[in-house]
């Protein structure tokens, strides 16, 4: 799967500000591709007019050459897999519950489960390490057992694309780097990935592609070195920083100094 | 598995309280002349009390009770709260003022269908409102405002109610009281099978989206990202779950408590499934009215108490009961 935007502007209220403002990127197939920026930069605005939840203002976003718009929402959801920053359940259910509406777009309506249902579930289940608790009411987890649940639904989707919203933000340093070589891994069998994402290190460590993203406009677009640059990414949060390499992993490491 | 045996056991519970219906009530008859009746034996009289008034009456409870159950299931799915019941949507009001009116000018006698037809307009009018005002700019159903839009256009129509109230005689203050508090007593086969044109084709068609409000109820941005076309399904859903209520209050009046408990009941034993969920409140809901229009004939015959009275007396202290053990699970 390949996502693309073309020049795409968002404005959530006629005469408001804009959210995204006139962006062009692309996304090829395989690659692992992190969204960076500060706080309301239009990284979760990008995500959504990428999934067609967003309507945009002017321009297009794409999902494999064609307008997401035109996507019936089954077929793109048996492709594409997404995990929005936030959720909540109405009602008490089961993580296995929950999980298994990652089946919804195979089923529809009517068909029952299959083995083949059954073992995508319990496949994803296994990747996230969410099956010890599979029985357990959703409202019982933390926060980080939650979002491996809903990041199991996301691959329970057997999707060829994931796009994930902060997935990492509320997990501990045992699941985020478990969470982070899965999609890498996932990258390598050809999933394309889009993450968007506050951890800078993380990014550069993972990604194979990185936007940066700063008031709604593109600030710099490319490969992880390009971007990670200590200028581009003062000027866009503001801060003093320093960019050396990771003595470990060689990857660019981004500190941020003391004011002054 | 523990769906398929409830279902089974509610199923019968239904046949059953049909079939106590047509046998006990304000007149004392006999097993042998019920069945006899049944049977199209037995004197005329007889006939008429099971077959014109005691079996309609029954069917309607079914179809009512079953209705509401559904509907107060779908509401509380799409509208993501519990609080949610078959006549927040401002249909109940919207019934009872097209119902008053009509009594106040004394259009009941011209024509039997006449009051609920009056009712039935009333709450169609009322959905079209709440609809209307809550489609937004970008032509999206806005959930919330569905809710809230809901409450106002009840409560306008509640003034309006009060209104006509205050300027008619105490004779059709009664009546429109009566009215208001519900009652199974008009049911005629007529009735019946307008009531079930609405209820029957509008149980399979929710029962079909009983998967997509399942993705629903965790919410509507996910929803769509597991592939559910989440405009679709709530236009349809609230459409024609107020269908099925606008039906059942045009013909039983303003009947509480049905569509809210009996939901809430059925989730708390069984779960949130609304594949199990919906039939399973259609059967509970049904039991339980027509159970509940049994209990509102006999207890003091042959004066009839309010089936509200009857629904909300059983109900609370039931649903207070499965509250508590849920909570202590």
């Amino acid at each position: 799967m390949t996502f693309e935007t073309r020049t795409l502007s968002v404005r959530y209220r006629a005469g408001g500000p804009r959210a995204l403002d006139g962006v062009s990127m692309s996304v090829p197939r395989g690659c692992l591709y992190a969204v960076l920026g500060p706080n309301g930069s239009g990284k979760s605005t990008l995500m959504k007019a990428l999934l067609g939840t967003v309507k945009p203002e002017s321009g297009e976003a794409l999902v494999e050459g064609r307008p997401v718009e035109d996507w019936p929402r089954r077929e793109l959801a048996r492709r594409v897999g997404a995990v929005s920053q936030s959720e909540s359940t109405a009602f008490p259910l089961t993580v296995r519950q929950l999980v298994e509406m990652g089946r919804y777009p195979h089923l529809g309506p009517l068909r029952p489960m299959k083995a083949e249902d059954r073992s995508a579930v319990e496949g994803a289940m296994e990747r996230c390490d969410v099956t010890e608790f599979r029985d357990r009411l959703v409202e019982t987890l933390s926060g980080g057992e939650f979002q491996r649940v809903r990041i199991a639904r996301a691959l329970a989707q057997e999707p060829s694309a994931l796009v994930l919203d902060e997935p990492t933000a509320s997990l501990d340093i045992r699941h985020e780097m478990g969470i982070l070589q899965l999609l890498r891994d996932s990258a390598r069998r050809g999933v394309t990935v889009l993450l968007v994402t506050h951890h800078l290190n993380l990014a550069a460590r993972f990604a194979d592609r990185v936007l940066l993203l700063n008031a709604g406009e593109v600030a710099a677009e490319g490969g992880v070195s390009q971007v990670f640059q200590p200028r581009i990414l003062e000027a866009v949060y503001g801060w003093p920083l320093s960019v050396t390499p990771d003595p470990v992993t060689g990857a660019p490491s981004v500190t941020p100094l003391p004011l002054e | 598995m523990r769906g398929l045996v409830a279902g089974i056991t509610l199923l019968l519970v239904v046949i059953l309280s049909v079939l106590l219906s047509a046998r006990f009530g304000a007149v004392s008859l006999s097993t042998g002349q019920v069945v006899g009746a049944l049977l199209g034996g037995g004197s005329a009289t007889e006939r008429f009390i099971v077959l014109e008034l005691r079996l309609p009456r029954a069917i309607l409870g079914v179809l009512v009770g079953g209705g509401l159950a559904l509907a107060g299931a779908v509401f509380q799915a799409l509208l993501r709260n519990p609080l949610a019941e078959p006549y927040i949507l401002g249909i109940s009001g919207g019934a009872a003022a097209g119902a008053v009116l009509t009594l106040a000018l004394g259009l009941t006698t011209a024509a039997s269908w006449f009051l609920p037809g009056a009712a039935f307009g009333g709450a169609l009018l009322a959905i079209a409102l709440v609809f209307g005002v809550a489609m937004s700019a970008d032509r999206r159903l806005d959930v919330r405002v569905l809710l809230l839009s809901g409450v106002v256009v009840g409560a306008f129509f509640s003034a309006c109610i009060a209104l006509i109230l205050a300027l008619s005689e105490s004779d059709v203050v009664r009546s429109a009281v009566l009215w208001m508090m519900g009652s199974l007593a008009g049911a005629t086969w007529k009735g019946v099978g307008i009531v079930a044109a609405y209820t029957l084709p509008a149980c399979f068609l929710l029962m079909g989206l009983a998967r997509a409000l399942n993705v629903m109820s965790i919410g509507e941005e996910t929803a769509s990202y597991l592939g559910t076309e989440v405009e679709g399904v709530k236009r349809l859903a609230y459409g024609v779950a107020s269908l099925v209520a606008a039906a059942g209050v045009a013909f039983a009046g303003v009947i509480g408590f049905v569509g809210l408990v009996v939901p809430h009941g059925v989730r708390l034993v069984l779960g949130s499934d609304h594949r199990i969920l919906l039939p399973l409140s259609f059967l509970c809901g049904a039991a339980f009215l027509t159970l509940a229009d049994l209990l509102a004939r006999v207890l003091l015959a042959p004066t009839e108490i309010p089936i509200g009275v009857i629904t909300a007396f059983v109900g609370v202290p039931f649903f207070l009961l499965l509250l508590r053990r849920s909570l202590r699970a």
